[in-house]
């Protein structure tokens, strides 16, 4: 069980943003992707969650490339982008509700709990602040269970409590043999994390 | 396969929660129908003339209005990147679309299509024939619009270049949709026009989630 990426370059509108980043991720490991604003942190992330192609390179999954044969790559991973995918007439819970069903197996009432979203359940997700969104989106994450986390910003909004609170969860992920490929401006304190550093391979 | 309803009954839900794409369109088609006896005159053999090509026209011109919202909204708040990484293939989530658009945006229309059509002065006869050949020929309009729904996705103002991309592609269902009708205010049989009609449809339906699919990538890469 392995996440290899190898050479990978990107070009966005005819600029290339970074060229030659290789990495690998085993279970019970992760990464932090840092750089300067600009630096293709998203755009990297997007490429691993499949939602961009590469320039060049590749990505594989259990030495199967995520682009060619991607049958036994969906559905093993959680991407959390910048937007918070929630329909803002459904309450938090019929939004976990319809992503954990939609990817697989669903979990929600643990994934409410985990996350201390009891309370706001039956609210619609307009009415949430955006540190409470942030949080129904990581839900999300646990709501239904995968290996791999591709998390863009997953602390943005969020205060200290829900920070601690959320590197416990991801702690737990890491310690059951999950995955994390996450890119934060903040300090996570999670020990032990590799550092991809996209200054460094920057051209 | 319940990934596919789970994805139509989540659309269907957010329309009647939000209640704009239903009452839209339907009101849109209820006042441009009724705008024509305004402006044309009184006459009812006039009414009846025009009739049919007038319900059609608002019809096609109403699907349009709700089209570019199918997968705008999605996209604008980041579940369509969630949908398009997930289980399901592209082609399957867009059917699903598709049959959700159909259901909220066009199916209100054909359902009161036939008062308009009274108030327009069509005879008995040929308000069936008008309600067959708008429930064979519009999940044309949606699944073509499909297609341009998805080659517009992320583009400001997409709505504009979106109605000119479709509406010459709907003239088909128009000819034959208007024709159905017309064949049976003549007391001629409208089952050519309505088969017609439901051969576009099936044409469509190969057709346009594979177009849609391939436009929704290419849209967002």
């Amino acid at each position: 069980m392995s996440f290899v990426a190898q050479n990978l370059a990107c070009q966005r509108a005819d600029q290339l943003i970074f060229k030659d980043v290789s990495f690998s991720l085993s279970p019970g490991e992760a990464i932090w992707v840092k750089g300067r604003n600009g630096a293709g942190k998203s755009s990297l992330l997007r490429i691993c969650a499949r939602l961009l192609s590469p320039l060049s390179g590749h990505v594989e999954w259990q030495g199967e490339d995520i682009f060619k044969d991607d049958d036994i790559y969906i559905g093993e991973y959680h991407y959390l982008g910048h937007l918070d995918a929630l329909k803002h007439a459904f309450t938090v819970r019929e939004n976990i509700e319809f992503w954990a069903s939609f990817h697989g197996s669903p979990n929600v009432d643990f994934a409410l709990e985990q996350f201390e979203l009891q309370a706001l359940a039956d609210m619609p997700a307009g009415m949430l602040s955006q540190g409470q969104k942030k949080r129904t989106n990581l839900a999300r994450l646990v709501a239904s269970p995968a290996k791999l986390w591709i998390l863009d910003e997953p602390l943005s909004a969020l205060d200290q409590q829900y920070i601690a609170l959320f590197r416990e969860r991801l702690r737990r992920h890491l310690a059951e043999g999950g995955m994390a490929l996450f890119a934060t401006h903040q300090d996570i304190e999670l020990e032990p994390v590799n550092i991809l550093n996209l200054d460094e391979t920057a051209l | 396969m319940s990934r596919f309803f789970q994805l139509i009954g989540r659309d269907i839900r957010l329309a009647f929660r939000q209640g704009s794409a239903i009452t839209l369109s339907l009101s849109f088609f209820v006042i441009v129908v009724v705008l024509f006896p305004l402006g044309v005159g009184p006459e009812l053999a006039v009414l009846a003339r025009i009739g049919p090509g007038v319900l059609w026209v608002a019809a096609l011109l109403a699907c349009l209005l709700t089209l570019d919202r199918m997968f705008q909204a999605d996209f604008e708040d980041g579940s369509l990147d969630l949908l398009i990484i997930g289980p399901m293939p592209t082609e399957m989530l867009v059917l699903a679309k598709v049959i959700a658009h159909w259901l909220t945006s066009v199916l209100p229309l054909i359902v009161i299509a036939p008062v308009l059509g009274l108030s327009l002065n069509l005879p008995g006869d040929s308000i069936v024939a008008l309600t067959g050949a708008l429930l064979v020929g519009t999940p044309t309009l949606s699944l073509i619009g499909a297609v341009g729904a998805a080659l517009t996705v992320g583009m400001r103002r997409g709505g504009v270049l979106l109605s000119l991309l479709i509406l010459p592609l709907y003239i088909p269902v128009l000819i034959f949709g208007v024709a159905a009708v017309d064949a049976s205010i003549a007391q001629l049989s409208a089952a050519p026009h309505l088969l017609l009609l439901g051969g576009v449809s099936l044409g469509a339906l190969v057709v346009g989630p594979l177009a849609a699919a391939a436009g929704l990538r290419l849209s967002l890469s």
